[in-house]
C-alpha cells in the first residue's frame, strides 16, 4: 500500500474523533471493506511520521476496556491537509472516470 | 528528523514501545473475549501486530540522522579502543602533537613575519624609496635620500599619495629621574599620511613641525606614554625635555601602532634646512602610491625627478655621475622582511618533514595494532560489515588520534612561540606579530585532518581491503611468513630515514657554518670581557667641541680608576655595532688627480680615543696608536686598517707616512699606524677597509662626536657593582648622561652571528626530532618482525643456530633498511641543499664530510635502535617458542 494511501486513511479515521492505534488499524482494516489487509505493526511508523509533520498530535488515555493507550487527534493542520489530499483524491477519480466513461458509452 | 527528536530519540523509543505493548494488550483482550485461551490470545495478537522489532527500528531511524549516530558510535569504539591500549596511544599521539606543533609553531612565524599584510591600510600601496647607485663597481639597490632629494620628490612627485622621510636614532630625556636614552625616529611630515594611521590622541606633525624656527614638538609611543605618563591623557600639551631642549607632547599613537623595521619610543619632527645641499645620504624614504599607480609606473616618476634631485646636493656632477643612480623604488613589506624570508621557507620546509616522518611512523604503529586486529576485522567482515564501514571505523580512529595530537599540538606551538618572542632573535622582523591567529588554528585543523588522512589510509588499505576474509583462512602463523606484510611498513621506515637523513644533513651544515664563523679572527678578543656603554652628548647640553671631547676624556679617567678596570677607550662605533656605522670618501695625497670619471673611495670611518685598539685586541701591523698628545696638541694623525693599506699602498708599513684627507681642500692627516682587520659587519661578511680618525674637535669646521660607545676592558663585566660604579664615575663627570646600549662586545658578537645561530637551532631541534623518531620507527619494526618470526627463531635455535647469528640477522635486517634509506636521502638532500646554500658560509651545500658523518650517524643509530629488539630474538627460548601456538 503506497505511504500516501495509508496516510490519508489515518487521517478520514481520525476526523470522526480520537482514537489510539488499536482502533485506527481496525477501522482501516474495515473502512476499506478488507482490501487493505496490513500488518497492523505497519501503521505505527505511519502514526510517528504524521505526527511528526505535525498533522495530528498524541496524548496518553484509557481504553474502552480500561487500559492506558495512546490516543491520536487529528490538527487544524491535519484537517487541512486530509481536505486538499481528499479534493485532489477525487480530481483524479473525476478524470479517470471522464476517461474511461465515454469508452463505456461506446 | 527535528533535532529535539534526535536528542531525546532514547525517550521516544520507550514511548513507542509502550504503545505497541499498549496495542498488543488491547488486541489480546479482544481474542480472549472472542474465546482464546490466554496464550493463544497473546500469540495470535502478536502475529496481527507483525514483526515488532522492525517497526521499532523504522520508527528509531526516523528519529535519527543514521550517519551522525553511527560517526558518533565510532568514535566511542575509538576511544575504547584508545583506553584500551594506553601506551599505544601515548606514543602516536605525543608524536603527532610534536609534528603538528613545530609545523604549526613555524607557520606562524611564517605567516606572522611574510604572509600577514603589514598593519597599516591598504598595505600594498606602501613603497619604501630607495635610488640603486654603483659603489665599488658593484650596483647596489639601497641607496638612501639626501635632505635636497627629499624636497625634490615632495614638491614635484605625480604617483605619490603621501611621501616622508624619516631615520632611527637615540635622544636623551632629562628632568623626570634618572637620564634616560631612548629610541627615536625622526621623521618628516609625510610619514604618517603614508602609513595611514590616526594618532590615539592629539595630533601628527604639520609642515610647522618640519619647519626650522617653530617650536619643538614630540610625538610619543604609546608604550612609552604608559611607562612614564601612566597614560594620562593631560600629557598632550605637556612638555618633555628631548636631548636637553623642552619640546611640546602634541600626540600619543595608539597601541597596535608599529613603526615599520624599528621600535621607537618616540618621534621627533625632522626640520630639514631647505637651503641645505649637503650630500648626507642617511634618510629612507616611504611613499603611500596614488590608487591605480604601479610600481612601474612610480619608478619612471622617480627616474624623472632624478637629474633634478642630483643637482640639488652638493658633490662634484662627474662624481655624482659615477654613481648612475636610479630609482630602486621597492614594496615596503620587502623592506620591512628582508632576507629572513629565505630562512624561514627553509625551516617551514623541515618542520614539514619532521611531521611526514611522525605521520610514517604512527602509520607504523597502526598497521602493527592492524596486525592484532586483523582477525576481529575479519570475523566483523565475515558477519557483513562492509569494506566501507570498517574503512571508515579505522578513519575515525586516525583522525581521533590526529585530532587528540593536533590539540596538544597547538599547545606546544603556543608555549614555542612564547619562548620564541622571549628570545627574540634580534634579526627576526614584526616579531610582535607573530601569533597563534585563526589563520593558524586552521592551518593546525588543516595539518591535523590531513596527517589522519595521510597515516589513516595505510592501514585502511592494508586492512579494510577486500581481501579481509582471507584472514580468517589462514591463522596467524602462516600469515606472518609472507614476505609482503612487512612491505608496507619497511618502506614507511625507509622514507623515514631518507627524511631524517635530509634533515640531519642540513643541521649538520649550519653547524659546520657556525664553526666556520666562529673561527673567524674577528679583530677582537675576548669580546665578553668588554663592557661597553653608549653616552650622547647633545648639542644643547653643552655647545662648545672642546667641552664635549674634555668631557669624554674626564669620563675615560673616572673609569678608568674603577678597581678591575684593565683599560678603557671610546669609539664611534665598537665593532659589529652596525647601526653606528659612518661611511664616507677619502683622498690620498699622493693621488692629486683622479682619471676621468673616476670616484675617490668610500670607506668606514671611525672616531676613536687612544687605547682603544689594546682595549678591544685588535692587533698593530705597523707603527703606532694616537696617544693623547696626539689629542691634546691637536695632531693631523690616523690609523688605517690593514686592507686598507694594503689596497691603496700594496704594503702595510709603505703606508706610513702618507697622507689622507676627507676632501681635496680640506688638508692632510698623516698615517702614524696600521692595525689589523675588523670584522665590522659580522664575521659572515668580509671585513670593510677603516680609516680611524682620532676623536676630538676637527681643527678645520668645528666638528666633534658627541655619541660614542665606551670600551672598557675588566673581568668583572656584568655584575651589578661594576655597571653602577661606571654609572657613578660617568654622573660625577656630568648628571645628565644617561647610559645607553649597556652590554658587553661578546653580545655584540654573538648577536652578529645570531640569524646563522637561530636557523641552525631550529634545524636542529628538527633534526633530533628527525632521528629520534626514525629511531622509534626501525626499533619498532624489528622488535615486530622479532615477536612475528618467534617460531621461526625457536625452529632455528632448535636446529642448531647460535643466539648470536640471529642477533646479527635483525641488525642487519635494520642496517638494510637503514641503508636504502640513507641512500635515498642522500640523493635527496644534494638536491635540497642547494636551497639553503645562502644561509651557509664556508661550507659547500655537498659538503662531504658533513653528508659522510650523517650517514654514519643513522646507520649507527639503526644498529643501536635494532640491537636491543635483536637481543631479545637471540634469548628466545625454543621450546616456549614452539609450544606458543
Amino acid at each position: 500500500m503506497p505511504q500516501g494511501t495509508l496516510d490519508m486513511l489515518i487521517l478520514q479515521t481520525l476526523v470522526l474523533g480520537p482514537a489510539h492505534g488499536h482502533t485506527i488499524a481496525y477501522a482501516i482494516e474495515r473502512g476499506s471493506e478488507d482490501v487493505l489487509q496490513v500488518e497492523h505493526g505497519s501503521l505505527y511508523p505511519a502514526l510517528h511520521r504524521l505526527e511528526g509533520r505535525g498533522w495530528i498530535t498524541s496524548f496518553w488515555g484509557t481504553s474502552e476496556n480500561n487500559r492506558k493507550a495512546r490516543y491520536y487527534r487529528l490538527t487544524p493542520d491535519g484537517r487541512k491537509q486530509l481536505t486538499a489530499q481528499t479534493a485532489r483524491w477525487d480530481q483524479v477519480v473525476r478524470a479517470i472516470g471522464r476517461i474511461l466513461k465515454p469508452a463505456e458509452q461506446k | 528528523v527535528s533535532w529535539r527528536r534526535f536528542f531525546k530519540r532514547e525517550q521516544w523509543d520507550a514511548e513507542r514501545r509502550r504503545e505497541i505493548d499498549a496495542y498488543i494488550d488491547i488486541e489480546t483482550d479482544h481474542n480472549i473475549a472472542r474465546g482464546m485461551t490466554a496464550h493463544e490470545a497473546r500469540e495470535a495478537a502478536q502475529r496481527k501486530f507483525g514483526n515488532r522489532t522492525l517497526v521499532q527500528e523504522e520508527i528509531y531511524r526516523m528519529n535519527t540522522l543514521t550517519f551522525i549516530d553511527s560517526l558518533a558510535r565510532d568514535l566511542r569504539y575509538a576511544l575504547r579502543g584508545m583506553h584500551h591500549s594506553p601506551s599505544f596511544t601515548a606514543v602516536a599521539v605525543l608524536t603527532l602533537a610534536l609534528g603538528i606543533g613545530a609545523t604549526t609553531a613555524i607557520f606562524s612565524v611564517v605567516n606572522g613575519v611574510l604572509l600577514k599584510p603589514l598593519p597599516y591600510p591598504d598595505p600594498d600601496l606602501l613603497v619604501g624609496v630607495w635610488q640603486s647607485a654603483v659603489m665599488q663597481g658593484r650596483r647596489v639597490n639601497n641607496a638612501s635620500l639626501a635632505p635636497p632629494m627629499y624636497f625634490t620628490y615632495f614638491d614635484q612627485n605625480q604617483t605619490f599619495e603621501a611621501f616622508g622621510a624619516w631615520s632611527p636614532g637615540a635622544a636623551n630625556v632629562t628632568g623626570m629621574g634618572d637620564p634616560e636614552e631612548v629610541r627615536t625616529v625622526v621623521v618628516t611630515q609625510g610619514v604618517l599620511p603614508a602609513l595611514g594611521v590616526q594618532p590615539f590622541l592629539g595630533r601628527w606633525f604639520s609642515s610647522a613641525d618640519d619647519t626650522p624656527g617653530t617650536p619643538e614638538t614630540v610625538v610619543l609611543s604609546y608604550g612609552y606614554w604608559q611607562r612614564r605618563f601612566g597614560g594620562d591623557r593631560g600629557v598632550i600639551g605637556g612638555s618633555l625635555v628631548v636631548s636637553s631642549r623642552p619640546r611640546e607632547v602634541i600626540g600619543v599613537m595608539p597601541a597596535s601602532f608599529r613603526f615599520p623595521d624599528a621600535d621607537p619610543e618616540m618621534f621627533l619632527p625632522q626640520r630639514f634646512e631647505r637651503a641645505a645641499t649637503t650630500p648626507n645620504f642617511s634618510f629612507r624614504g616611504i611613499a603611500r602610491l596614488k590608487r591605480g599607480v604601479t610600481l612601474a609606473q612610480a619608478n619612471a616618476d622617480v627616474a624623472r625627478m632624478l637629474p633634478a634631485a642630483q643637482e640639488a646636493v652638493q658633490i662634484p656632477p662627474e662624481a655624482m655621475a659615477a654613481l648612475r643612480m636610479g630609482p630602486a623604488l621597492r614594496p615596503l613589506k620587502q623592506d620591512v622582511v628582508g632576507d629572513i624570508g629565505k630562512v624561514l621557507w627553509v625551516l617551514m620546509g623541515s618542520v614539514g618533514l619532521v611531521l611526514l616522518i611522525a605521520c610514517a611512523n604512527v602509520a607504523n604503529l597502526l598497521l602493527v595494532r592492524g596486525e592484532a586486529r586483523r582477525q576481529e576485522l575479519a570475523v566483523r567482515a565475515a558477519l557483513g560489515a562492509g569494506w566501507g564501514r570498517i574503512a571508515r571505523e579505522l578513519l575515525v580512529e586516525s583522525a581521533g588520534l590526529a585530532s587528540i595530537g593536533g590539540v596538544l599540538g597547538v599547545g606546544l606551538a603556543y608555549g614555542g612561540l612564547r619562548l620564541l618572542v622571549f628570545l627574540g632573535p634580534a634579526n627576526l622582523p614584526r616579531l610582535a606579530e607573530i601569533a597563534i591567529d585563526p589563520l593558524a588554528l586552521a592551518f593546525a585543523a588543516g595539518v591535523s585532518l590531513l596527517s589522519g588522512l595521510a597515516f589513516g589510509l595505510i592501514p585502511v588499505f592494508k586492512h579494510a581491503g577486500p581481501r579481509i576474509a582471507g584472514a580468517l583462512r589462514g591463522n596467524s602463523r602462516t600469515a606472518s611468513l609472507s614476505r609482503e606484510r612487512h612491505r608496507a611498513r619497511n618502506t614507511l621506515v625507509v622514507g623515514q630515514v631518507a627524511l631524517a637523513l635530509v634533515l640531519l644533513v642540513s643541521s649538520g651544515l649550519m653547524i659546520r657554518s657556525f664553526q666556520a664563523l666562529r673561527n673567524v679572527q674577528p679583530g677582537f678578543t675576548q669580546p665578553e670581557q668588554v663592557q661597553t656603554v653608549r653616552i650622547s652628548i647633545a648639542a644643547a647640553q653643552v655647545a662648545e667641541p672642546a667641552r664635549v671631547t674634555r668631557m669624554q676624556t674626564d669620563i675615560v679617567d673616572k673609569i678608568a680608576a674603577i678597581p678591575g678596570v684593565v683599560s678603557v677607550a671610546f669609539s664611534t662605533g665598537l665593532p659589529m655595532e652596525t647601526e653606528y656605522r659612518i661611511n664616507n670618501f677619502i683622498t690620498m695625497e699622493d693621488r692629486p688627480v683622479l682619471p676621468e670619471g673616476q670616484f675617490p673611495p668610500m670607506r668606514r670611518y671611525k672616531y676613536v680615543s687612544p687605547g682603544l685598539f689594546q682595549t678591544l685586541g685588535t692587533r698593530f701591523i705597523a707603527g703606532r696608536d694616537f696617544t693623547w698628545t696626539d689629542i691634546h696638541e691637536k695632531r693631523e694623525v690616523v690609523v688605517i686598517s690593514e686592507n686598507l693599506a694594503r689596497e691603496l699602498w700594496g704594503r702595510p708599513d709603505t703606508a706610513l707616512g702618507k697622507r689622507i684627507g676627507v676632501g681635496m681642500a680640506d688638508g692632510w692627516s698623516e698615517i702614524v699606524g696600521v692595525v689589523g682587520d675588523v670584522y665590522d659587519e659580522g664575521v659572515h661578511q668580509s671585513a670593510p677597509a677603516t680609516v680611524y680618525w682620532p676623536a676630538r674637535e676637527s681643527s678645520r669646521d668645528g666638528f666633534v662626536v658627541r655619541a660614542v660607545t665606551v670600551a672598557i676592558r675588566s673581568t668583572r663585566t656584568g655584575t651589578e657593582s661594576f655597571l653602577n660604579q661606571i654609572r657613578e664615575a660617568v654622573w660625577s663627570v656630568n648628571p645628565s648622561l644617561p647610559l645607553a646600549q649597556v652590554r658587553t662586545l661578546g653580545e655584540v658578537y654573538t648577536t652578529s652571528m645570531v640569524q646563522t645561530s637561530f636557523t641552525l637551532v631550529m634545524l636542529a631541534i628538527a633534526g633530533a626530532m628527525a632521528l629520534l623518531l626514525g629511531v622509534v620507527g626501525i626499533y619498532g619494526v624489528i622488535s615486530y618482525a622479532v615477536s612475528q618470526r618467534r617460531r621461526e627463531i625457536g625452529i632455528r635455535l632448535a636446529l642448531g643456530a647460535q643466539p648470536r647469528e640471529l642477533r646479527g640477522m635483525f641488525v642487519r635486517q635494520a642496517l638494510a633498511l637503514a641503508a636504502i634509506g640513507s641512500a635515498i636521502g642522500l640523493l635527496t638532500a644534494a638536491g635540497l641543499t642547494r636551497l639553503m646554500a645562502s644561509m651557509l658560509f664556508e661550507v659547500s651545500p655537498l659538503d662531504p664530510a658533513t653528508f659522510a658523518a650523517v650517514a654514519a650517524i643513522l646507520l649507527a643509530a639503526a644498529v643501536l635502535a635494532s640491537y636491543a629488539p635483536a637481543r631479545r630474538a637471540g634469548a628466545v627460548d625454543p621450546l616456549d617458542a614452539l609450544r606458543a601456538d
